[in-house]
């Protein structure tokens, strides 16, 4: 398949059923144990600073263990599978002093996930599996001070958040991804950044591709870190006109049910679900089992109000499959009518209809 | 439909406010915030940011200003219009908002290529935008080419860069009308008729424009301008423009607008000809003056105090606790007055009794008499250099000088802090030592400054002793001042009976609060009033102490062993105690105080204040509503401050341990074997008659040898930092700032306190799980567990908090100390002690007998003395 048959191909399996996303990426790594020379590999075996803890980087120095866990979720039934690549922007990794290698890491973190789901195609064509380019959040946010003494300080401009995301969406392309997913959203602002640099990418020739957005609730509060409710973080970002929309991480499913029923009524768009394992308990290890998550995100799919289902922190390919398995068969959320009106936003949503 | 028509600030502004172009080019961002922050107090939807000016660096004053807003949650709220006739300046803008903005404005004025252009990134960056009816040939003037201009853009938006309709809002153009020249006679109405038109043949398209320039000839003469805009909007409302930059809340309704103006205005505004014969415009101009009123109006709501004259200005300030314009009042008063001290004690002091009459008579409220302050001090503070310049100043006379203290080994102030204020605000001056102040220092300052009396306060139960203690010392000193006693462990009982008694020199007179303390000093100062006064409050101390003596011989109690035979005792054969899910100290935080903030009780808060009742009914109390309201607002504004800023730091440190009750103690033991005691809680056991159980802490724990049970602790402060947070705003003049934070800081504290209780009950100890989460219950306390805390009622010995901490190492963990009477430091802490048993309870120990005590004594080390001094306030019995 090429690509822009994949996407079709994609956009008619949401149509049909709720897709299923993969789990978690950090505990599955942590569980192999890996010690600083996985890290390093050849390739870094000089480097002057500690890799340990730089799981992106594996997509060079072990490649094999990615490739198994995009093959150990694709096996538990998800239809899609992100790419290795959460923390490899050159803001990312500067911790690792590794923003030489950003390039790289996106390239074959997507070359990989992209092998391993052509693999599963081929073998069970009446599901095609899909790679989603991971963009996740970066250290450094472009709404909020960094400077207590200094409400206006900021670590960064726009433009080199931009051109961070720029260079981590372009090599995502090239190696193959077939959508992008801009995860754990925090600051709203961030978000727009990464939005305009793949949206500029269509100048440059790139075929466009569609883009997924989840953004993260952070508290019961019911607003982003940055400090928006969910729905003016809809309006500030649905110009991307997004493939998806939904919420992850920082809740479990049954803190995250409320924001995702908000989500679901006021997005005109798919959308998706990938809440963690409940909270972490009191060693910040998530105790959600598999049945359990697999029985609540049943409830939110019975409800109508999900496209796509997966898992974030605390997850396994266990949780996927139970996932998988309760929602096989089930009805996608329609999507809902809304009237046009001028949607605006500041931390709170502002709508004048017409 | 009713229309809806939104209103867009105007104010931040440079090119429309020559106030807010002023804070910025003098780089005064914290002013120029608070002008936004008053647009979007007084009802603007969307807040229109315009940093066009020669002088001015745009570009750099739009970043600035767009991430300071950022920081301003009750700013941030609202869209922002980024408004520039730059392109880099909006760019620049909008590279700061996450919110959607609006882009204003951009046009074809240069062509359709860069038009094209500057529309695909509004779009790739997610803004809305306003397009100008401007082209190639200039600004649309006539009806058929602004609506000519407005379809060409939105064909080319809509068709070729693939914009949102109903992101699109167009600008035709409003310009000013009654000008003399004849061609602009149809200006506005071109406007409104452009406007019906685009509305019906551009669908989902919005009309908006800057309606000051309508106006424009006029200018000088503002009530006749918002005529002029009140009547255009509604008729441009009516043809359906959506959205204007107007000064919110400045417009008169079209209703109450003269009719005879409102009829003039009306037919510049159409272009009628008028009944006259005259013109319109000609007509206008001969009424204009009747309706220009004295001088040149204010704008803003409410706005008609600045009418009258300086002094009534000041008492309106002062009552009203506006800072806005004191210093040009103050200013005002001082150019008139033969001295700037005549500015204090004339009509400021004028003032400051209408305050003080007012708060006397119930019709203000603590909360608005210490912002009161707040303007007294600003304006004292701007004629300082003044009475400095003038050598001869002697200094004000102020009416009476009071000595201000918290005693030894206490460190809470802010009920302190609040009655100096008031005492300030009545002409009264405090010299306030702050906390911790020994009795030797507290009488060398009042001899020093020569007070006219002392003030002393404390808020746990050990100042009581030292209150007593300040109070022979000034017996032995030879003073004869009165002596002030006031806080939250005080009462009239406890002064009557045993401060009193000490001072036979002077007056002691326990003072409830606030309110009540400007009457007790004045009183007090008063040659006429003093000797009355002070008859009177001996005599009434007289019938205090006759009371407690009788009451004294009527409180049977049982004795010890008695008591103990009553104990509660569960039954602990049925009872399997949950373990802790780890055993040990953890230290916990820094603790999110955003979340804390959540769920503050707000109760206590405003009780704080003096203004009692539940929250949040008392926003809607009759008599103190408004007060609360203001408040409530000031408070929630300055908690956002401090979590954003990060004013204070939360932390704080848990332990569990095996614990089991050996008779009225609670061992500690370091691990299950149980072999090893680390530690040992005391309780005290209730004596009085009494059915049902005489409870200790003690009947909560499983007694040895029955079950292995444990026990909890904590220590909690929100008060890192708080110190530094208060002398900031104390050093800034600013008071009431200072005892909001710090009030703040407590309530922070309190919620901590709750919030840990909370996850100690369904995570760390673990065993109310599924424990449902609903504040008002928190509050009502209706769950299992208890979370007592030494020096409350169910253990008033505060010297248990010392086996507390070192079990905790609580000061390394939390930056929390215990001073020499043992209360904690930082002032917003809390530390208690966890038991889980489901029929554990809060109860009140209540006064106990000698034999309790000598058994009390014997466990804890002590002798006789040192236990009755510690737990002085609840002996039954008068110590030998």
């Amino acid at each position: 398949m090429t690509r822009a048959e994949r996407i079709a191909a994609l956009k008619a399996a949401a149509k049909q059923r709720v897709l299923i996303l993969d789990g978690s990426w950090g505990v599955m790594i942590q569980k192999r144990g890996l010690a600083e020379a996985d890290y390093r590999g050849q390739r870094f075996k000089d480097h002057a600073v500690q890799l340990k803890g730089d799981n992106d980087i594996l997509c060079l120095t072990r490649p094999d263990i990615i490739a198994e866990l995009h093959d150990a979720y694709y096996a538990a039934g998800a239809d899609i599978s992100e790419t290795n690549t959460f923390s490899a922007t050159s803001i990312g990794q500067g911790e690792y002093e590794a923003q030489a290698a950003v390039r790289d890491i996106n390239f074959e973190g997507a070359r990989i996930a992209r092998e391993t789901a052509d693999r599963w195609t081929a073998k069970e064509p009446h599901k095609p599996r899909f790679v989603a380019g991971s963009i996740g959040p970066l250290p450094v946010m472009l709404s909020m001070s960094s400077d207590v003494n200094d409400p206006g300080a900021r670590k960064v401009t726009f433009d080199q958040v931009y051109e961070a995301y720029r260079e981590q969406a372009r090599a995502l392309h090239e190696g193959g991804c077939d959508l992008f997913l801009i995860e754990t959203i925090t600051d709203t602002l961030n978000c727009k950044a990464a939005i305009k640099a793949i949206m500029d990418l269509a100048d440059e020739g790139y075929e466009e591709l569609p883009i997924w957005i989840s953004g993260t609730i952070t508290d019961r509060s019911g607003r982003t870190l940055s400090g928006q409710t969910v729905e003016a973080f809809w309006n500030s970002i649905k110009h991307a006109k997004p493939f998806a929309v939904g919420l992850n991480c920082a809740l479990g499913a049954e803190l995250m049910r409320p924001h995702i029923a908000e989500l679901s009524r006021i997005a005109d768009t798919l959308v998706s679900a990938y809440p963690n394992a409940g909270l972490p308990n009191a060693m910040g290890e998530y105790d959600e089992t598999p049945d359990q998550t697999g029985h609540m995100l049943h409830e939110w799919a019975q409800a109508g109000i999900v496209n796509i289902l997966g898992g974030c922190c605390g997850t396994t390919p266990d949780h996927i499959k139970h996932v998988a398995d309760e929602v096989k068969g089930m009805k996608p959320r329609a999507l809902p009518e809304r009237p046009t009106a001028l949607r605006l936003a500041g931390l709170e949503p502002f709508e004048l209809a017409s | 439909m009713r229309p809806v028509f939104v209103n867009i600030g105007e104010r931040t502004n440079v090119t429309g406010s020559a106030k807010f172009r002023k804070l910025v080019a003098e780089g005064d961002y914290p002013e120029a915030l608070s002008v936004a922050r008053q647009q979007v107090d007084a009802g603007a939807q969307v807040l229109d940011v315009n940093m066009d000016e020669g002088l001015l660096d745009s570009v750099a004053a739009m970043k600035t200003f767009l991430n300071l807003i950022a920081a301003e949650p009750d700013i941030a709220r609202v869209p922002i219009m980024v408004d520039s006739s730059k392109w880099e300046v909006i760019e620049a803008g909008l590279k700061c908002v996450q919110g959607k903005a609006i882009v204003n404005s951009i046009s074809l004025k240069e062509g359709e290529e860069k038009f094209v252009e500057q529309a695909k990134k509004c779009l790739r960056y997610g803004a809305a935008v306003v397009v100008m009816a401007f082209d190639e040939q200039g600004q649309a003037d006539t009806q058929d080419r602004k609506v000519a201009i407005c379809t060409r853009a939105y064909k080319v938006l809509t068709e070729t860069v693939g914009f949102p309709p109903e992101d699109i809002i167009f600008d035709p153009n409003i310009f000013a009308i009654a000008t003399g020249i004849e061609e602009h006679d149809n200006y506005a109405v071109d406007f409104i008729e452009a406007t019906r038109r685009i509305k019906a043949e551009l669908p989902h398209a919005r009309i908006s424009g800057g309606v000051s320039n309508v106006s424009f000839s006029f200018r000088g003469n503002e009530p006749v301008r918002r005529a002029i805009h009140s009547v255009f909007l509604f008729h441009a409302i009516a043809a359906g423009m959506d959205m204007g930059i107007v000064n919110a809340g400045d417009l008169p309704v079209y209703d109450d607008i003269p009719a005879e103006l409102r009829e003039a205005v009306e037919d510049v505004v159409l272009n009628r000809k008028s009944a006259s014969g005259l013109s319109g415009t000609e007509r206008l101009l001969e009424l204009a003056p009747k309706y220009k009123g004295g001088k040149s109006e204010q704008k803003g709501p409410d706005l008609a105090w600045r009418l009258a004259d300086v002094g009534a200005r000041l008492t309106h300030a002062l009552v009203h606790g506006i800072t806005e314009y004191i210093e040009a009042d103050t200013e005002e008063a001082r150019q008139v007055a033969e001295r700037p001290l005549h500015v204090i004690e004339g009509p400021l002091m004028d003032g400051m009794n209408v305050v003080g009459d007012l708060f006397g008579a119930g019709k203000m409220f603590l909360p608005q008499v210490v912002k009161s302050a707040r303007v007294m001090k600003q304006a004292v503070a701007y004629l300082l250099p003044f009475m400095e310049e003038e050598k001869a100043g002697t200094g004000r006379q102020a009416a009476g000088k009071i000595l201000m203290a918290t005693v030894k080994g206490d460190v809470h102030d802010i009920g302190k802090n609040i009655v100096g204020v008031v005492l300030q605000c009545n002409n009264y001056e405090v010299i306030d030592l702050g906390v911790m102040v020994p009795a030797d220092r507290i009488l060398d300052e009042a001899v020093k400054h020569k007070v006219d009396m002392v003030g002393l306060s404390g808020l746990i139960t050990p100042s009581l002793d030292e209150m007593a203690f300040v109070a022979g010392e000034m017996e032995r000193r030879g003073f004869t001042i009165p002596l002030l006693i006031g806080g939250a462990t005080t009462s009239k009982t406890h002064t009557a009976v045993k401060i009193a008694p000490q001072y036979k020199a002077g007056p002691t007179v326990y003072t409830l609060d606030a309110s009540r303390a400007v009457g007790t000093v004045s009183n007090l100062l008063s040659p006429t009033e003093k000797d009355r006064f002070m008859g009177e409050v001996a005599a009434d101390y007289v019938k205090v102490r006759e009371q407690f003596a009788r009451g004294q011989g009527a409180r049977a109690r049982r004795s010890l062993a008695e008591a103990r035979d009553k104990a509660f005792t569960p039954d602990w054969t049925t009872y399997d105690p949950p373990k802790p899910s780890f055993l040990g100290t953890r230290a916990i935080g820094p603790y999110d105080l955003s979340e804390l903030a959540r769920h503050i009780d707000w109760t206590p808060f405003f009780a704080s204040w003096e203004l009692v009742g539940r929250y949040p009914a008392i926003l809607e109390d009759d008599v103190v509503g408004a007060a609360a309201r203001d408040l409530f607002r000031d408070a929630q504004a300055m908690l956002a401050r401090i979590v954003q800023e990060g004013l204070v730091e939360a932390k704080g440190v848990v332990g569990f341990w095996p614990a089991n009750a050996d008779g009225d103690d609670i061992v500690l033991y370091a691990d299950e074997a149980r072999a090893t005691e680390v530690g040992r809680f005391h309780t005290l056991r209730q004596q009085m008659l009494k059915d049902g159980a005489n409870v200790a802490l003690a009947d909560f724990i499983a007694p040895v040898g029955t079950r292995p049970d444990y026990v909890g602790g904590f220590a909690v402060t929100a008060g890192l930092g708080e110190h530094e947070m208060v002398a900031t705003f104390r050093d800034a003049g600013d008071d009431y700032s200072a005892i909001l934070s710090q009030a703040l800081a407590d309530r922070l504290a309190e919620a901590f306190a709750e919030a840990l209780h909370r996850k100690v009950r369904t995570e760390l100890w673990g065993y109310a799980p599924d424990e449902p989460f609903d504040l008002d219950q928190l509050i009502g306390e209706k769950y299992r567990g208890i979370r007592p805390a030494a020096g409350y009622p169910a253990q008033p010995d505060h010297t248990e908090k010392t086996v507390l901490f070192q079990l905790l190492d609580a000061t390394a963990a939390t930056g929390i100390a215990l001073t020499e009477s043992l209360a904690m430091t930082p002032p917003s802490s809390v530390s208690g002690l966890y038991f889980a048993h489901p029929e554990a309870h809060y109860f009140g120990v209540g006064r106990i007998e000698k034999d309790q005590v000598a058994d009390y004594a014997r466990r804890k080390g002590w002798d006789l003395k040192t236990a009755e001094r510690w737990l002085g306030p609840i002996l039954n019995y008068e110590p030998g």
